[in-house]
């Protein structure tokens, strides 16, 4: 992070996106794919191999999603529910920063109501033709796997959706469009993806079987949630710690160090419930309910917290040079990604 | 998340059981009647004396029965849990390691086993302007103290007084000691059943043997040193009452109906509960975490103290939410949550002192 990252980041801000060069190197350095099976070319480690670099690219404001959702969110996908045959064409090379993955599931139309995509993959026989448009994807400028949510049934809701592994290059009528001017992680390229008439042979439908896509993204979302935890609770403690650190040479009010105090409480409580959550996690008892409640709470809090240390620094925490401010702007999203703190509180409360 | 990481074994379940059977049956229905009379019964002092309940931890010889502090925990949360403000249980728990961790062998001997079996009932008087002046074999106490909790029931008072520069702490029984005032019982927005007081001390003479310490000047350190206890008990609690409230009021938003549907099919409804769930099981997993740090002795100041901030801000949040909830009826002090409303008040008061807000920031 410190040798590859730190000197060229502000460069990859302004340019919304990471470079494919960052993708190789992090491969040969064995920081992708960190869990994947050694047999895939993967590091064969756990969850606390993607903490360790959830932290370490956090304590830099490296806040991006790039990394984890390639290694820790899309490559299980295949790892898990791919055929023999996918796992060994795509893994070795993702896990080498050779393939960059995304996923493309949400649409103009169709957000957290993941049911409600109209991107349509039509059998012909001789593999499947995409059509439909798709928006907010992360890695999607960059990223050459995109493993596309899609119909392959139109009528059948839910169980009509399939997910199909697309290799970029090459792609007939594969365009990538606007690279979203986004509040923050600006590093982190967000693309609309359009797709017309593009042929995805039939070998590349994720898990070989039709109609499952559904249910193996459901069924990857407290994970997902649980590292996103991990990256609100590192933030909102990286920006507590640098803002203390602004304060240490300034004279301070009581209201100052009451502010401080809540901001502690919360990086505190924070810390112990991800803690637990990941205990839970390696326990194998970690459920939907924990995986939202986690979620909410820490992207909210993180929220709140960096809101407080802008404050707490006064003009000093409205310059974009300034990290903390840069962690508040990034922390937002938080609260909408993996799907909104609203669709968390409504799990949670259905199972009251 | 509901799974507990705390070394309970069978024996603390036991006594969970019974401390829950003690609350439910024997003080919770009789609240309302204490409240009225200001106070609770010695007879149920001495109920809970024999049930062990007064000051689990203190050592077999002054009549406790060495247990760790998962014993006063349990006390704390069973009490909170039934919705029962008195007898303050945990109170007594906390003076008796006041005695137990500084007093004499002679104020040992004299005190714990009475608190133990219910007899002698302690408060604090801690927060006043008071002064104690060396006279011989003698202190002469003078000033007066405010907000002594439990004071109308109490036998003796642990009052800290300036000797000179330092403050030092003297155990004062309350009911012959001639130049000491007290007020009538203050009226409070809840918890009625502790009947509180000022004390006056008019030049009240002490013998030297009741100064709480080895020597004057310990009193601050005294006070500092028991503090994370008391605020683990505090936070017990007040965690506990959060869960209370959002069981009742569950249940409650469940069977009410209006507009055609019962209040829990409204999306604000259950949006408020998810909160106020999440932030409970946030706080209980904290909780453990301090407790078993308490326990391995590793505990840090001020996580005790973020603890207790934080599960008084929650409780007194959640209980306004829950009370909003229940509509007109979360008004009527007929209902349990209106009186989890006017009691649970008090815990923000307690936590939110400068002195808590610079603990937490002045650690690690």
């Amino acid at each position: 992070m410190a040798r590859e990252i730190v000197p060229r980041f502000a460069d990859w801000q302004a340019a919304g996106r990471t470079p494919r060069e960052l993708w190789l190197k992090a491969g040969e350095a064995g920081l992708l794919c960190t869990k994947m099976s050694p047999a895939f070319g993967g590091g064969g480690g756990d969850l606390y191999h993607s903490l360790i670099i959830i932290e370490e690219q956090t304590r830099i404001g490296f806040n991006e999603l790039t990394f984890y959702l390639h290694s820790d969110i899309i490559a299980p996908y295949i790892e898990l529910y791919g055929t023999d045959d996918q796992k060994e064409r795509f893994l070795p090379r993702m896990a080498r920063g050779e393939l960059v993955a995304a996923i493309a599931m949400t649409e103009p139309g169709a957000g957290s109501d993941l049911q409600a995509i109209r991107t349509t993959a039509v059998s012909d026989g001789n593999g499947y033709r995409l059509n439909g448009q798709k928006v907010f994807i992360s890695n999607g400028q960059v990223g050459n796997l995109i493993c596309v949510a899609a119909k392959t049934d139109p009528h059948a809701g839910g169980k009509g959706i399939s997910l199909l592994l697309l290799e970029t290059d090459g792609a007939d009528g594969f365009v990538r469009g606007k690279n979203l001017n986004k509040i923050g992680c600006k590093a982190q390229d967000s693309s609309e993806l359009f797709f017309d008439e593009v042929r995805v042979p039939p070998e590349n439908l994720l898990g070989g079987v039709e109609g499952q896509g559904f249910s193996l993204l459901m069924q990857r979302l407290p994970e997902e949630r649980l590292i996103m935890a991990m990256s609100a609770v590192a933030n909102m403690e990286e920006a507590v710690r640098e803002t203390e650190a602004w304060l240490a040479a300034r004279a301070g009010l009581d209201a100052v160090r009451a502010k401080l105090a809540e901001c502690r409480i919360k990086t505190r409580i924070g810390r112990a419930f991800l803690e637990d959550a990941i205990d839970s996690f390696i326990e194998g008892t970690f459920d939907t309910i924990e995986g939202a409640m986690i979620k909410w709470w820490t992207t909210q809090r993180q929220n709140e917290v960096c809101d407080d240390c802008v404050q707490l620094m006064g003009a000093d925490g409205y310059r974009m040079d300034n990290i903390v401010t840069r962690r508040y702007a990034d922390s937002r999203l938080g609260r909408i990604a993996g799907g909104t703190n609203e669709i968390m509180k409504d799990l949670i409360g259905r199972s009251l | 998340m509901s799974r507990s990481k705390l070394p309970l074994t069978e024996s603390h379940e036991i006594f969970r059981a019974s401390a829950r059977r003690f609350c439910e049956s024997e003080c919770a229905p009789n609240q309302r009647v204490w409240e009225k009379d200001g106070g609770v019964p010695r007879a149920v002092w001495q109920r809970a004396g024999e049930l062990g309940f007064l000051c689990p931890r203190v050592g077999e010889n002054y009549g406790g029965f060495d247990a760790d502090f998962l014993y006063s925990a349990i006390v704390a949360e069973e009490q909170a849990r039934a919705g029962v403000m008195a007898p303050t249980l945990s109170q007594s728990d906390i003076v008796a390691s006041y005695i137990a961790a500084y007093g004499s062998e002679m104020q040992k001997r004299a005190l714990l086993p009475h608190i133990a079996a219910g007899t002698a009932f302690g408060a604090l008087a801690l927060d006043g302007k008071m002064t104690a002046r060396r006279e011989g074999q003698h202190y002469v106490l003078n000033g007066g103290t405010n907000f002594v909790v439990g004071g109308v029931d109490a036998h003796f008072v642990i009052v800290a007084a300036k000797t000179g520069e330092e403050s030092t702490l003297f155990v004062v029984e309350t009911g012959k000691t001639e130049g000491l005032g007290k007020s009538k019982a203050i009226k409070k927005l809840g918890q009625a059943a502790s009947g509180t007081i000022d004390l006056v001390f008019e030049n009240v003479r002490l013998p030297s043997a009741t100064l709480l310490g080895d020597h004057e000047g310990l009193g601050t350190a005294q006070i500092a040193a028991r503090r994370t206890e008391e605020r683990l008990l505090a936070a017990v609690a007040g965690i506990a009452a959060i869960e209370r409230a959002l069981q009742i009021t569950t249940e409650y938003v469940k069977e009410r109906r209006a507009f055609k549907q019962r209040i829990i099919d409204f999306q604000n409804t259950r949006f408020r509960l998810a909160e106020a769930k999440t932030e409970a099981v946030a706080l209980r997993i904290f909780l453990e975490r301090c407790l078993r740090d308490h326990l391995g002795g590793t505990l840090d100041p001020s996580d005790a103290a973020a603890l207790h901030y934080a599960a008084a801000q929650t409780q007194c949040a959640i209980v306004d939410d829950c009370v909003q909830l229940h509509g007109g009826y979360g008004y009527i002090l007929d209902y349990a949550i209106a009186r989890m409303w006017t009691d649970g008040r008090l815990a923000k008061i307690l936590a939110c002192t400068d002195e808590t807000v610079r603990d937490i920031v002045a650690h690690k």
